[in-house]
């Protein structure tokens, strides 16, 4: 009785590793996209970031808008990475290669799930290029072990809830050009109507409302609670992750619905 | 002892008001190397997306290696292999993880994966490659590995769909050595699409011809050839009085820009 049931468990979890692993053995083998990735979060802060803390418009409390913004850009660089993560799902379905894994006996699950956390520990880098830019800029840091495993936590999930995201679009558009004409229209709205880089108590009560919907919202909150020295969090990290967690389990079991249609 | 392997029965598929695949009813048998003929369009590849279990039947129902498309979709799984006519193995990995990588999905023993990896290359020549990027190999290499790929749990029926399109006359008797060795070896089934008369003729044990989703001949090539009657009569003639047309004359844009895909990135 207890073999049935952690057998399907146990092999879900083995395939789901199985798969993360052979998408990092191909970052081990070309890791050029994670240099050019690092630009994006440079120019943020370091352009964006300084002109606006220089102006003193944004009234982010106690803390300077460069710590205020810093964990906003990484949670942004997430984003921005993983949102495009499906227009490879398109690719390997354009060549042969999701036929080939829908045909194995892997669980559509472990697929869907195996991609999201390789793209969560690809944007890793992002978290590593945040906080040299940080230090460099004197952000405060929190540097306790358990802030920075949070982090580390939080990254690999957000980045697997958007690429799962972006997989589960995939699935619907079918096609690179209407992925990227989606991919496009959602990431600024994502965006903006989070509290990345202005605080949600700035807004105007209809993009409150929105925001407090927005998922990425609570990436970055618990980001900012866990990466900067001193700041609360405005929901309680276990808010932010039961958002993020539920967010991403849905998206993979909705995932795994739409997966098997690329084979078609 | 003949024994069916791939049984399908008025097995039916449509996409809206077009019916791609009507009523097809039709066995291959164990070891047998089953070919399966056609014009573009005649509904050959979404008879093996069905058997493969990608597609699910409007109606009707098939039996591999003993299980049903339909409800037992993840036994098929297991006693199947596929090799899809587009590329499917991975120019970003070497042929060695390519392997590897499936040796782990099919469940193989953790001791045995290596081995069972190094098996594979040997069989299809490839041991001396298994280090390079698959990116780097030629046509003939990626077919080859994509039947090693396809082959590493030793299903009973191995699917191809157009297994040769793409290769020049020398790279495609090579992936046909092996494909002959496969069962040969393993006894394995081997259910196949061509538009290649010449694959039908010189290796399928058996042939069927379809037409607008429907069977229109079966037999072995000697019958299908006697059955036009007195005179001799060649596979081409056979072909153009089933399928009634000749070769390549159909296939949505898709189909077309998939196939010459294929065709460049093995050429």
């Amino acid at each position: 009785m207890t073999t049935a049931f952690f057998h399907p468990l146990i092999s879900f979890v083995d395939k789901t590793f199985v798969i993360t692993e052979f998408e990092l053995r191909k970052l081990r083998h070309d890791f050029t996209e994670l240099i050019t990735r690092a630009l994006q979060p440079a120019l943020w802060l370091l352009i964006f970031g300084q002109v606006f803390a220089r102006s003193g418009m944004m009234h982010t409390g106690n803390i300077p808008y460069l710590d205020f913004i810093a964990p906003g850009i990484l949670a942004q660089s997430v984003l921005f990475v993983a949102i495009f993560y499906g227009i490879n799902v398109i690719w390997e379905r354009d060549l042969g290669i999701v036929q080939k894994f829908l045909v194995s006996p892997t669980p559509r699950a472990a697929l869907v799930l195996g991609k999201g956390f390789s793209a969560g520990i690809r944007t890793l880098s992002q978290a590593i290029v945040v906080y040299g830019l940080s230090l460099l800029l004197g952000v405060k840091l929190n540097w306790s072990p358990l802030a920075l495993l949070n982090v580390f936590v939080v990254v690999v999930l957000a980045a697997t809830l958007f690429s799962t995201f972006s997989l589960v679009i995939a699935c619907i558009v079918k096609t690179r050009e209407r992925f990227m004409g989606v991919g496009q229209v959602l990431t600024m709205p994502l965006f903006f109507a989070s509290n990345a880089i202005y605080p949600t108590t700035i807004m105007p009560a209809w993009l409150k409302v929105i925001s407090h919907l927005n998922p990425l919202t609570y990436v970055v909150d618990a980001l900012r609670t866990s990466m900067l020295a001193g700041s609360a969090s405005s929901f309680g990290l276990g808010l932010d992750y039961a958002v993020i967690l539920v967010t991403t389990i849905i998206l993979v079991l909705v995932g795994a619905r739409l997966y098997p249609q690329l084979g078609v | 002892m003949i024994s069916p392997v791939v049984e399908i029965e008025t097995l039916t598929r449509r996409f809206g008001t077009f019916t791609a695949v009507d009523s097809l009813t039709l066995v291959a048998n164990a070891g047998e190397v089953f070919g399966l003929l056609g014009s573009n369009g005649a509904g050959k590849s979404t008879t093996i997306k069905m058997l493969t279990t990608l597609l699910p039947p409007t109606s009707g129902e098939a039996r591999v290696g003993g299980f049903s498309i339909t409800r037992q979709p993840v036994e098929v799984r297991r006693a199947i292999g596929y090799v899809p006519q587009a590329v499917s193995v991975d120019g970003s990995l070497t042929g060695y993880e390519n392997l590897l990588i499936f040796a782990k999905l099919y469940d193989i023993p953790h001791g045995e994966q290596k081995a069972r990896v190094r098996e594979q290359l040997e069989f299809v020549g490839l041991t001396a490659e298994a280090e390079r990027m698959v990116g780097q190999y030629s046509g003939g290499m990626v077919r080859r590995l994509e039947i090693a790929q396809a082959t590493i749990h030793r299903p009973r029926v191995l699917f191809l769909d157009e297994p040769t399109v793409g290769l020049d006359p020398i790279a495609r008797d090579a992936v046909w050595a092996h494909l002959i060795d496969l069962r040969t070896k393993y006894g394995t089934t081997l259910f196949l699409t061509t538009h290649y008369l010449e694959d039908a003729e010189s290796h399928c044990d058996r042939i069927a011809i379809m037409q607008h989703g429907k069977l229109a001949a079966l037999g072995t090539l000697k019958e299908l050839e006697a059955s036009l009657g007195a005179g001799s009569h060649t596979l081409d003639e056979v072909f153009v009085h089933y399928a009634g047309t000749t070769l390549d004359s159909g296939g949505s844009i898709r189909d077309v820009s998939a196939e010459r895909t294929t065709e460049q990135r093995l050429g």
